[in-house]
């Protein structure tokens, strides 16, 4: 099951697939997990950047902050958002899928915004009924 | 011809609007909750300027998943009447029921003033009342106005003939210098494919009654009456 678990996600949004720059796989998965019994809980931490293509009048503006404070040597300054969020899920695919979900209809724009996530397991905790 | 004029936590436009519709107009207008769903009798929506929400992750964001945005979303569907003002047009996009997006101004600051608009197109009920080309002026007053949308997106704007509303110089040129956000193509306001939606950032509300000083913006809420009137006759 843990060989299962650790096979490279698809990406749920085929029209999408090009925003998501990397998904992180950070933490052990576990070795015994049964699908039916077990909820596993994550920790996602979550970027929202504008699309390469589209301009960042606020990063500009940083970026000729730090060269009047006399950092030449800076460029390509980009100001995105960051942010965290703690989900159940049954293994980390679901959990990936769902994230994709939850940023594709709301964290990020598709129009304006890319978005990529790392995934962090952070506790096992049996589910209720299911006992296999 | 009945109005209904969304209320989301944070609009503040909305009593503005109400007020052309209902003391200037005199048409039954009745405000409508977020968190209503049925809009079934009305004949328009219109979706204020504000901060929806507060305006929390991106302007109109949220505002698009409560129950009356999905209402309005029908009653765009259906081909009815669809106005979102400022920050109803934000939130337009952000339902898709519009094109593209509106980030941050150009140069980070929030606008507030009267500007020059060149009205492009005249065959819909919003712009009947004006003459193709007219310049007209408006209160603009945002922070998030600046309208983008990819290339391919904007191609297929102009092609079909989607912006009614451009940013021009007082004389109707389109320039760099008379356009206040950095908007694609100096877009003040589009339409969807049909022209029974449409969203703009200028406020044809604060441009109605007479004591404020200008009344460019009326002609857009009565070109809406004249099509009913045409209907009914």
């Amino acid at each position: 099951m843990a060989c299962l678990l650790l096979s490279i996600p698809k990406p749920l949004f085929g029209e999408v697939s090009d925003a998501r720059v990397s998904h992180s796989r950070i933490g052990a998965y576990p070795t015994f997990v049964t699908l039916s019994a077990v909820i596993q809980t994550y920790q996602a931490r979550i970027y929202v950047t504008l699309r390469p293509s589209v301009l960042d009048p606020a990063g500009t503006a940083v970026q000729s902050g730090l060269k009047h404070l006399g950092y030449d040597n800076v460029e390509q300054v980009r100001i995105g958002k960051y942010i965290e969020l703690k989900l159940s899920a049954a293994d980390a695919d679901s959990a990936r899928s769902q994230l994709d979900q939850i940023c594709y209809q709301l964290l990020a724009n598709p129009v304006i915004e890319s978005y990529r996530f790392e995934l962090t397991e952070v506790s096992t905790s049996l589910g209720t009924g299911a006992v296999s | 011809m009945k109005f209904g004029v969304t209320v989301f936590p944070g609009s503040n436009c909305d009593r503005d609007v109400a007020m052309v519709l209902r003391d200037l107009l005199r048409q039954p207008t009745r405000m409508v909750w977020h968190e209503e769903s049925d809009l079934s009798d009305l004949d328009v929506v219109v979706i204020p300027g504000g901060f929806s929400y507060g305006d929390y992750l991106r302007c109109g964001a949220i505002a698009r998943f409560s129950p009356v945005m999905q209402a309005t979303i029908e009653h765009a569907q259906q081909g009815k009447l669809v106005l979102g003002i400022c920050n109803g047009f934000q939130v337009l996009t952000e339902a898709g029921l519009l094109p593209g997006a509106l980030m941050r101004n150009r140069d980070l600051h929030f606008v507030c003033d009267r500007i020059s608009l060149k009205v492009e197109r005249t065959d819909l009920p919003w712009t009947q009342n004006y003459q193709s080309g007219e310049v007209i002026t408006l209160p603009i007053a945002h922070g998030e106005g600046c309208y983008y949308a990819d290339a391919d997106t904007l191609k297929q704007l102009e092609d079909t003939d989607q912006v009614l509303f451009r940013y021009c110089t007082p004389e109707g040129e389109i320039t760099d210098r008379s356009n206040p956000n950095g908007s694609l193509n100096n877009i003040a306001g589009i339409c969807d494919r049909r022209g029974n939606v449409l969203g703009m950032m200028p406020h044809p509300e604060r441009a109605a009654d007479p004591l404020l000083g200008g009344t460019d913006g009326i002609k857009l809420f009565e070109g809406v009456l004249a099509r009913a009137a045409a209907i009914v006759s």
